[in-house]
């Protein structure tokens, strides 16, 4: 293992710092057009009529859009592979808009003031219809927000728009009723999760040209080349063949750039004007019109007996997927699918629920992507559980959470809008990771709390899983290509938004090949040079993606061999390849890769090596960890204070410890953000009232005291190198465990996110129990 | 309105409207290190300097400019190559759109505070936000990077 569990700097990570130009704002023409949205100021109307008003004659504008230039085709934003489990019912331009900033046309102009001045000078005349604000109220509303003839599903996702819902979902195993009948201990709890924002620090952006062969050339600040080009051609009827989508330095996606944003109206602007142009997003558009965390209601029933044994799960959930229906079935179906196996051993499950349409910013993915909301929900009923049955919550997930060798048969049956896939647990060190974690923290010493006059520490903590890509759906791809004086091009379809993929890949990569990182060029991701991949999501690149450069690196290996046995003129089983030379067994001949590039290019037996490995998951072998936090809650004024927050993580061999740490650190705050700071709030028309960073509090660098992440030693046999993805993982189990570790500080159980200081006053107060 | 900018010790002179913001008026003279984040101030991606002092470029007009020093990342490329290299060991670069108005708070830190505590570095940063990284790892490469512990 030369290049594998090695820290090394990420490639390009210098040079952004040093401000080379490398993100897609960096890439624009200088002389593109600036393309603006009218955006709707309410959240559900007709439009009436559009009144350009002469805003087409002012010179310098050079395009208007409305509907009325696009063809009814229902398209869905989500990204996702095809067909998508997610509801087509979002037209580039329609005449309906759905919610406060849902688009109503764009203008483009040679600049922004006169994009300004244009939108100054239409009129739109809106009939204003009752929106849905409340989701507990959209089943059965009078409101009905699709009623489009065009809105389909693509195959049974049990969407009904005519009642609101978006898709609805159930599953069980066994007869959940039954055996809670036979419980000693039944527990029954309703949790609220928020709709939170991404926040990545780059707004959506994409540009556009038309090159000379013709075709569409688009820059986009994407998760998933690819889809954009997939769907940008269905929503516009345009050859896809005619399309190139190249994904520049992204500055930031956590799921936000899963989703096609502006790219639809860049591409009908760029093909009916013939010039460059460019769309960036507001930060308010960023908040407002491009999508948030599904927020979600889960009822959690759970029953146990006496000595501990958990015996069955009962979910409902009702989950706000806003004005369109990306990731609607999908994140619900996560909430479920990645916190039922964790208790594997209980009787009976069931899950039901629906997924409905309010007129807020749509929902999509987001980093957790459900599993995130159903962990909150389900490892704080866990602890209510275990207070009524007196036991410590340690030992109760001990005894009762999954473990190496061991299934579930929620794998079976649920997948991402599909059925899913069995599979045994073949790497699983979570017994580990709550014992080391107890340790990091000083469990024993601490728990359940540590009074010094009204402030009040204590601890808390809850256990999560995720996964490793969506088994035989998503699939990865990467060419490798020999170059004279020995070096490799890495091509991947995989894309880097921050996370470092493409330093991961290229370790994997050398590894495979057994040569130095600075023999590996990565390039990623553009739809005409670089192979296919799904894109960054569902914590796949890692493990999915890496697994397709392994396969491309084994291969170009095989081809080295082959090529230094012809150079030789002897068998390829004489040849002992050592990465930068290549021997025969006798050590008689020997070449370096540099002189083997040079002959092939140059000289003798000229051709051009390529290799090229695909991969598609037949697993989706998880990640686990174990979170603990420990708070100080304030009892006077309820402030909460994160002292520390111990992650413990099993993520098979991590390909590069830093890299990864920075992946569970990054999602830790983010998740704690999503336990105290951040909600997405609207007023009662449904304008956001936190469409700007000054009232969206994300976490600055304040409130961030101390974590400790570590890694279990663990190896996954179907990972490339034993590597497990790593990248959602982190976000799981900070809301759980911050509300867990108030409760055993000062008694008070809050079941409603964000856990801000005026709630925690509020139930101290509710309470008495200062 | 013409002006003269002062930008990493050379002279430009520039057109810009009476209402237009460094950040603009930066990025079309192609110092793209120089990234737009929120544009209300909130958020530390826009920073440059302004006489040694960090400014958030989305909201100081061009106009205020002249007759200031301004300074980019491009203009302290070898002080930025140390302070990357600290955050390189850390992984913490991520994806790295806030690096570069980080690193110029960063470079401001160094020269106005001395031998700074953990909380003064806070304090200093708390305007640059980062979405990805986490911070500590930022905060190790920084107290590297000063030479403090």
């Amino acid at each position: 293992m030369q290049c594998i569990n090695k820290s090394h700097t990420s490639l390009g990570g210098r040079g952004l710092v040093l401000g080379k130009p490398a993100y897609t704002d960096d890439l624009a023409e200088p002389n593109a057009l600036i393309i603006k949205v009218l955006r709707s100021p309410h959240a559900f109307a007709n439009i009436k009529n559009i009144d350009l008003n002469g805003a087409d004659k002012i010179p310098g504008v050079e395009c208007i859009i409305t509907h009325k230039d696009f063809k009814r085709i229902a398209v869905t934003r989500a990204g996702q592979g095809y067909p998508e489990p997610s509801p087509h019912d979002k037209f580039v331009l329609d005449k309906v808009v759905r919610h406060v900033g849902d688009e109503v046309l764009a203008v483009a102009a040679i600049n922004e003031q006169l994009c300004e001045q244009a939108l100054e000078k239409i009129i739109v005349d809106y009939e204003i219809l009752e929106p849905i604000l409340d989701f507990e109220k959209a089943l059965g509303h009078p409101t009905i927000i699709h009623a489009e003839e065009e809105a389909h599903e693509m195959f049974p996702i049990g969407f009904e728009p005519m009642k609101n819902i978006a898709a609805s979902y159930n599953m069980k195993v066994g007869d959940v009723d039954e055996t809670f009948k036979h419980c000693d201990s039944v527990i029954e709890h309703t949790f609220y999760t928020q709709a939170q924002a991404h926040a990545m620090m780059e707004p959506h952006t994409a540009n556009a040209r038309i090159d000379f062969q013709g075709r569409l050339i688009i820059n986009s600040s994407t998760q998933t080349p690819f889809h954009v080009r997939r769907i940008i051609s269905m929503a516009l009827d345009y050859p896809m063949s005619k399309i190139r989508v190249i994904k520049p330095r992204v500055g930031g996606g956590f799921g936000g750039k899963q989703c096609v944003h502006g790219e639809l109206i860049l591409s009908a602007i760029a093909l009916r004007t013939g010039k460059p142009c460019k769309i960036i997003y507001t930060r308010q558009e960023v908040f407002e019109s491009t999508f948030s965390r599904h927020p979600m209601r889960i009822k959690v029933k759970l029953g146990a007996m006496k000595d501990g044994t958990l015996k069955a799960f009962d979910l409902d959930i009702l989950s706000d997927t806003g004005a369109y229906g990306e990731h609607a079935l999908t994140v619900f179906m996560v909430a479920g699918s990645k916190v039922l196996p964790m208790y594997n051993k209980v009787d009976s499950v069931r899950l039901v629920g629906n997924i409905v349409y309010t007129n807020h910013t749509p929902a999509g993915a987001f980093r957790g992507y459900g599993a995130v909301q159903g962990n909150f929900a389900v490892e704080s009923a866990v602890d209510i559980l275990c207070e009524k049955l007196g036991m410590d919550p340690v030992k109760f997930r001990q005894k009762n959470m999954i473990a190496l060798g061991e299934t579930s048969p929620i794998f079976e049956i649920m997948g991402e809008g599909t059925a899913g896939t069995a599979m045994n647990i073949e790497s699983c060190k979570l017994d580990y990771c709550v014992e080391r974690g107890m340790e990091l923290v000083k469990w024993n010493e601490k728990f359940p709390r540590i009074k010094n006059g009204h402030k009040v520490k204590g601890v808390g903590m809850a256990i999560a899983m995720q996964g490793s890509g969506i088994p035989y759906i998503d699939m990865a791809s990467a060419i490798i290509k020999f170059n004279d004086d020995g070096f490799f091009n890495l091509l991947v379809g995989a894309t880097d938004i921050g996370q470092g993929s493409d330093t991961v890949l290229a370790q994997i990569a050398a590894e495979s090949l057994m040569v130095p990182l600075e023999k590996i060029i990565v390039y990623s991701s553009d739809t005409d040079l670089t192979p296919f991949d799904t894109g960054a999501y569902a914590s796949s690149t890692t493990y999915v993606s890496g697994n397709a450069v392994k396969k491309a690196g084994d291969s170009m290996r095989e081809m080295l061999i082959q090529e230094a046995a012809n150079a030789f003129d002897v068998d390829v089983d004489s040849i002992v390849y050592e990465g930068l030379t290549i021997k025969t067994i006798d050590g008689s001949k020997e070449i370096s890769l540099s002189d083997l590039g040079n002959r092939l290019y140059y000289n003798e037996g000229q051709k051009q090596l390529v290799a090229n490995g695909s991969y598609v998951g037949k697993k989706s072998p998880p990640p686990f960890m174990a979170g603990f936090a420990e708070v100080e809650v304030d009892t006077l004024t309820g402030k909460v204070q994160v002292l520390d927050y111990v992650a413990v993580v099993d993520c098979g061999t991590p390909i590069n410890p830093h890299l990864a740490k920075g992946q569970v650190e990054g999602g830790l705050v983010q998740g704690i953000g999503m336990a105290m700071y951040e909600e997405v709030i609207e007023n009662d028309k449904g304008r956001q009232l936190t469409n700007n960073f000054m009232n969206y509090r994300i976490p600055t660098r304040k409130e961030i005291h101390s974590m400790q992440v570590e890694f279990a030693d663990s190896y996954e046999e179907s990972g490339p190198y034993g590597a497990k993805s790593v990248g959602e993982i982190g976000i799981d189990t900070p809301p759980a465990a911050i509300a867990n570790a108030i409760y055993n500080a000062v008694g008070i159980r809050i079941d409603k996110l964000p856990i801000t200081s005026e709630k925690v006053l509020m139930e101290l107060l509710k309470s008495k129990n200062l | 309105m013409i002006i003269t900018l002062n930008i990493n010790a050379l002279p430009f002179e520039v057109k810009i409207r009476p209402d237009e913001y460094l950040l603009e008026t930066l990025r079309q003279l192609r110092f793209l290190s120089v990234k737009k984040g929120c544009d209300t101030t909130s958020c530390g991606v826009c920073t440059v300097l302004v006489d040694g002092k960090p400014v958030a470029s989305c909201s100081y007009l061009s106009a205020r400019a002249e007759g200031h020093k301004i300074t980019t990342v491009e203009g302290i490329q070898e002080e930025a190559g140390h302070l990357a290299d600290f955050l390189g060991r850390e992984g913490s670069d991520q994806c790295a759109y806030c690096n570069p108005g980080f690193t110029l708070t960063v470079y401001s830190m160094k020269q106005h505070l001395n031998n700074p505590t953990t909380e003064e570095i806070k304090n200093y940063l708390v305007g640059n936000l980062c979405r990805c990284s986490g911070y500590l790892g930022q905060e190790i490469a920084i107290r590297n990077y000063l030479g403090v512990k």
